[in-house]
């Protein structure tokens, strides 16, 4: 991270926020970078699923229907029934708004949070010490244990969830921050401006900050996609969201008794899932592509 | 090179510390009385009372953690809420499977890895290269437990060359072991093979470009010998990181996988103790993957002198 990055960064930002109007444009900036259109487009339905679940369906995904138990799908049921005569494609359909809840709540928490902690270790050499070796003694648990043991100490809940996975992040932003501090504050123009008597926070907000947006960016959508597989995971374990809850974690959770007879139950929910992370980690590469050329040849 | 060693050895002290200490207060720390939590909504205030001293939570903090390393110290990772027994005691049974499971993935994945990365960054821009990258794109985006029973429902139930669940102890002959174990082994390193061959590309494509790889072809050396002597040496440091790295996602991978597969092994102790909120043992898990995590990891650190002796401490 260097000067030169930000010059290399500015113009691609432009390209992407600039209002697309014409037709040419749209298909200018698809051809340039098919990831961001592509995982963009999904994440789109994805989001639109979730806000309009109620207008998709008109059966309650909690509703019970012991009448109609695991029913394959069908035109009536598309995606069957489960063990309780719940709607399958109902209840995936309102999933899609635990996951991306979730999934947007830990990147923003774990990015703000890591990007306080990411400051105040690059600042403040007093507290970088014990900040980092905390750190790193937080990065040594596995997230999903970490999450795990979490979870295992408080109640089941959505908010509890989206705690537990934002700690077991925090580390691996705070560690990005701070390495862009280290190296911005060797910079000349940064030595210049302390040299000048410029005061710290005007340092933060005028140098370090605008360094830092784009890496940031890019580690917010892994943030993002590895959240919504945590609390699936954690869900399908029994330690995430409570099972009144229809999220995709849960869904497959109850189907997996019946796995061998009604695949479906597990399958469609496997499917949004995985189509949902696909579609950020590809925004996550296209943004890391245009936002800093450099490190998208190294990896 | 001994003082390097020495050095690198005790400066795991502190993270071990931090994490024992992480693991300890989440307990206390948590929201709410963990007691209750812990002994569930039917519980009468007599077994709230009861776990409350089994856990130590009625005690100065300090005090507790304080006997909590102490036991540590000792190998005492305390005993279950629900069956009594000693945790060290449940994990001793469970340790196989989890252990089998991990080494056979760690084999199978770096043995395919390695060489798809190798392959993509020597035929860069080809279809072989974008093959891998999205493959790669994939491992990170599907989650191994929909992996896993895809890859059960194919090659178990479909076509029947697998068994679909279970686990034969090694002890019970090779193949029988075997058989039970390459179904979660292939899904559980799907991203790990994904991790790997990503790095591997990444650092193949930065070596090959160097000079002395433009020698070695100069004077007439072989594709294979210049990608896997002279270029795969060079690029081993970054690419052995990544594997001991992604050793924390094998380990959240596997307590699913186990699941999926109805392995016994530390993942479904894990999930038993989950259901059970029998916390101890949580605690007692978590303890022992993240204490390997960090040894292999050191070890790993140590290993670079081997690949790179231009590392000298």
């Amino acid at each position: 991270m260097s000067a030169d990055t930000a010059v290399a960064a500015a113009p691609a930002q432009v390209e992407i926020f600039a209002p697309e109007k014409r037709r040419g444009r749209i298909r200018t900036f698809i051809r340039r970078h098919p990831a961001i259109a592509l995982g963009g487009a999904l994440l789109f339905l994805m989001v639109l699923a979730a806000v309009f679940a109620p207008l998709l369906s008109s059966i309650d995904p909690q509703a019970l229907a012991p009448a109609r138990r695991v029913r394959h799908p069908s035109a009536e049921y598309w995606f069957g029934t489960d063990m309780l005569g719940r709607d399958v494609y109902t209840r995936v359909i309102y999933g899609t708004r635990v996951s991306l809840i979730v999934g947007f709540a830990v990147a923003i928490l774990a990015s703000l949070l890591g990007l306080i902690i990411g400051l105040i270790s690059g600042f403040i050499r007093v507290l970088d010490g014990v900040i980092m070796r905390v750190m790193d003694g937080l990065m040594s648990i596995p997230p999903i244990l970490l999450a795990i043991a979490l979870m295992a100490a408080t109640r089941g809940s959505v908010q509890n969830v989206i705690i537990a996975i934002t700690i077991a992040e925090i580390p691996r932003v705070s560690r990005l921050v701070r390495s862009v501090v280290l190296s911005l504050r060797e910079q000349p123009y940064v030595e210049a401006a302390i040299a000048a008597g410029t005061t710290t926070p005007r340092i933060i907000v005028r140098h370090i900050l605008p360094n830092t947006l784009a890496p940031l960016t890019v580690q917010a959508t892994y943030i993002c996609a590895s959240a919504m597989i945590t609390e699936a995971i954690l869900s399908f374990i029994g330690a995430g969201t409570p099972p009144i809850i229809p999220s995709w974690g849960n869904i497959m959770a109850e189907g997996r008794a019946l796995w061998q007879v009604a695949p479906y139950i597990v399958f469609f929910p496997a499917l949004f899932l995985s189509l949902t992370v696909l579609s950020v980690n590809l925004l996550g590469d296209g943004l890391r592509d245009a936002l800093d050329p450099r490190l998208a040849k190294r990896i | 090179m001994l003082a390097y060693i020495a050095r690198r050895i005790l400066s795991t002290i502190p993270v071990m510390l931090v994490v024992a200490f992480v693991v300890f207060s989440m307990l206390i720390l948590s929201p709410g009385d963990p007691a209750a939590v812990i002994a569930g909504d039917q519980a009468t205030p007599e077994d709230v009372e009861r776990i409350r001293a089994a856990l130590g939570l009625d005690r100065p903090f300090l005090v507790q953690f304080a006997e909590f390393l102490w036991r540590l110290v000792n190998f005492d990772l305390g005993t279950s809420i629900f069956t009594n027994l000693p945790v060290t005691h449940m994990i001793a049974q469970r340790i196989e499977p989890t252990v089998s499971l991990m080494v056979l993935t760690i084999i199978f994945s770096v043995t395919i890895a390695v060489p798809m990365g190798v392959i993509a960054a020597w035929k860069a821009g080809s279809w072989i290269d974008r093959a891998v990258m999205v493959f790669a794109v994939l491992g990170f985006s599907v989650p191994v437990f929909v992996i896993g029973y895809l890859l059960a429902y194919i090659f178990a139930l479909e076509l029947d060359w697998l068994p679909v669940q279970g686990y034969t102890p090694i002890a019970r002959g090779f193949w029988p072991f075997l058989e039970n174990l390459i179904l979660p082994t292939i899904a559980l390193g799907s991203v790990y093979i994904a991790l790997i061959a990503r790095i591997t590309r990444a650092t193949m494509l930065e070596v090959l470009a160097q000079d002395y790889i433009r020698t070695a072809k100069a004077k007439g050396l072989g594709t294979r010998p210049i990608l896997f002597l002279h270029a795969l040496k060079n690029a081993a440091v970054p690419i052995s990181t990544v594997v001991g790295i992604g050793i924390a996602l094998l380990i959240g991978g596997a307590v699913v996988t186990e699941s999926v597969f109805a392995i016994p092994g530390l993942g479904r102790l894990t999930v038993d103790a989950i259901l059970r909120r029998d916390y101890p043992v949580i605690q007692g898990v978590v303890l022992l993957f993240s204490f390997v995590y960090v040894l292999v990891n050191l070890m790993i650190d140590l290993l670079y002198t081997v690949f790179d002796p231009r590392i000298r401490y």
